[in-house]
């Protein structure tokens, strides 16, 4: 039974499709990356995943799983830093699919969340307020949420865009860890030396699927070359879309 | 003779014990949602909701005379309306909260002071403007005691997805559906409160034992309890000095209870632990880390 199992599907706004006429499955534990430029429909085919967007057209199977099997880190995460809550309370709330409305915290906890936060590499910041972290150490308290979520799937938008190569580091050996541990992990990056190196699998997108399968046969200077043509049409007249299972090849 | 002005009118007065009560069940109940409406960004949509109320108090009042009961509910149903609407409008079209919430509360407003002015007189129009707390019988006591305990349990069932959603919504949204039904119910309390000091402070002045509170709790703590706990100190202080300004001065007491807070809120501004403007001025020496 594949995590995740993509058919025919249109993901996009207000009728204009962002990624077209994606099939495909993701094996479970399977580590996949999935790139291509700038408005290539990534973040919009992972809020897909997530189920924050729904599909224009076909359907996302998640395989048995249901939305809190799923962690997802967002490239853009809408979070009030000024809000005064401690980067302990924080993390705390990824144990929700646990705790839920009224859950109590209680020592076993409490012991999780700290080797979380210890697990990222911010022991001693427990009580600060999260409005006085700096973007890399949000982002190691991004993933230590995650981290407690202990999802099945775990969905990365971006999640090494403006950190530095220490944070990058470390963080790459928590996704590394969650590969290990047998969870599907998907990521969106730009880093393609990254994907070379630590990616079992890549997706290359470009308003649709362009090239997918293991990493090393799909990287290849052809298929980027196709990405990379793409442009990000959108037409406010566009007819309706007559593709059947033809993979449209924007270029 | 200190204890002559400050404590003497209440236990001279039955109209002013009632008063105080009232008051400390507005500063329990009101500054918790004062706090949450601040932190939101909602401030002002505290002010507009208080607004939105208006015509339903206004038919409570002409069916049934000065009875506060028929207020208090004509006043929910149409404060409920309000929130509700703009919430399902917003959150169904993507209209802001706020441009989808200002043209609701000003055609409530516009419908409310017109039922108020056909019907009524301007006594009457004062008394749904400004409220007043010192003519609080035992059945409306026991109305604001009881709204408050309502609120304040709702809020205590809310308070988890209500404070990650003010954080971080799109993360609430990835693992349960709680979001817009806490928020709708957030919405509802703020109603409640408002109604619940209509009748003390009137319509105008409802949201300001919310709102005032709220602001001062901001310039003393980084924590969210401890915002929590200074706003209901801070509200019930302002509401026994402004009763006491009031017993002792010609002072309205609604706009009195307000004016003491506005002054604690003054000093706040200048003096408080985060963010005070003495302590932006002279923050000394900088620390080693």
């Amino acid at each position: 039974m594949a995590a995740l199992h993509f058919h025919n599907v249109t993901l996009g706004y207000d009728r204009h499709p962002a990624v077209h006429h994606l099939s495909g499955e993701v094996a479970p534990g399977a580590l996949v990356a999935v790139i291509g430029p700038n408005g290539a429909g990534k973040s919009t085919l992972l809020r897909g995943i997530v189920g924050i967007l729904r599909p224009l057209d076909g359907t996302i199977h998640l395989g048995g799983l249901d939305a809190r099997d799923i962690a997802y880190l967002p490239q853009s995460a809408e979070i009030d830093r000024s809000f005064p809550i401690s980067v302990f309370d924080f993390i705390g709330t990824g144990l929700w699919r646990g705790t839920g409305l009224f859950g109590g915290i209680g020592k076993a906890a409490r012991d999780k969340i700290l080797r979380a936060i210890g697990a990222v590499g911010l022991s001693g910041f427990e009580n600060r307020p999260i409005g006085t972290l700096s973007g890399g150490q949000m982002q190691r308290v991004l993933f230590a949420r995650v981290l407690l979520q202990d999802a099945r799937l775990i969905v990365l938008d971006e999640p090494f865009n403006a950190i530095d190569s220490k944070t990058t580091t470390d963080l790459l050996a928590l996704v590394k860890r969650w590969h290990g541990e047998g969870r599907t992990v998907l990521a969106a990056l730009h880093d393609m030396e990254m994907v070379r190196n630590h990616f079992t699998e890549t997706l290359v997108l470009a308003r649709g699927p362009v090239a997918w399968g293991p990493t090393a046969e799909v990287l290849t200077p052809e298929n980027l070359l196709v990405a990379m043509r793409m442009c990000e049409a959108f037409d406010d007249s566009a007819a309706a879309c007559a593709a059947d299972d033809v993979s449209s090849r924007a270029a | 003779m200190l204890y002559g002005a400050l404590i003497g009118p209440f236990t001279e007065f039955e109209f002013m014990r009632r008063a105080l009560a009232a008051v400390i069940a507005l500063a329990l109940a009101g500054a918790p949602i004062g706090v949450f409406l601040m932190l939101r960004r909602m401030s002002l949509v505290g002010d507009a909701m208080a607004h939105a109320i208006l015509p339903g108090a206004a038919i409570g009042f002409l069916l049934s005379g000065l009875n506060l009961f028929a207020m208090t509910a004509g006043g929910l149903i149409a404060g409920f309306a309000v929130a509700i609407l703009a919430g399902v409008v917003a959150r169904s079209t993507g209209l802001k909260e706020d441009a989808s919430l200002a043209t609701f509360y000003l055609a409530s407003l516009a419908l409310g002071v017109t039922i108020v002015s056909i019907k009524g007189t301007n006594i009457d129009l004062l008394h749904v403007l400004f409220g007043n707390i010192l003519a609080m019988d035992d059945q409306t006591l026991l109305v604001v005691a009881f709204n408050a305990t309502v609120t304040l349990l709702v809020l205590a069932v809310i308070y988890r997805p209500l404070v990650i959603e003010s954080v971080d919504p799109l993360f609430l949204r990835t693992v349960s559906r709680a979001g817009g039904p806490a928020h709708l119910a957030f919405l509802a309390l703020v109603v409640i409160s408002l109604v619940n000091g209509f009748q003390a402070l009137g319509t105008l002045l409802a949201v300001g034992l919310m709102i005032l509170p709220a602001g001062i709790a901001r310039f003393w703590s980084r924590d969210l309890t401890s915002m929590i706990c200074i706003a209901v100190v801070a509200a019930a202080v302002s509401g026994y000095a402004g009763l006491v300004l009031s017993f002792q001065t010609r002072v309205p007491s609604g706009p009195a209870i307000i004016l003491v807070a506005t002054v604690i809120y003054l000093i706040s501004v200048l003096f408080g632990r985060v963010g005070g403007i003495v302590r932006q001025l002279f923050p000394g020496r900088h620390l080693e880390a």
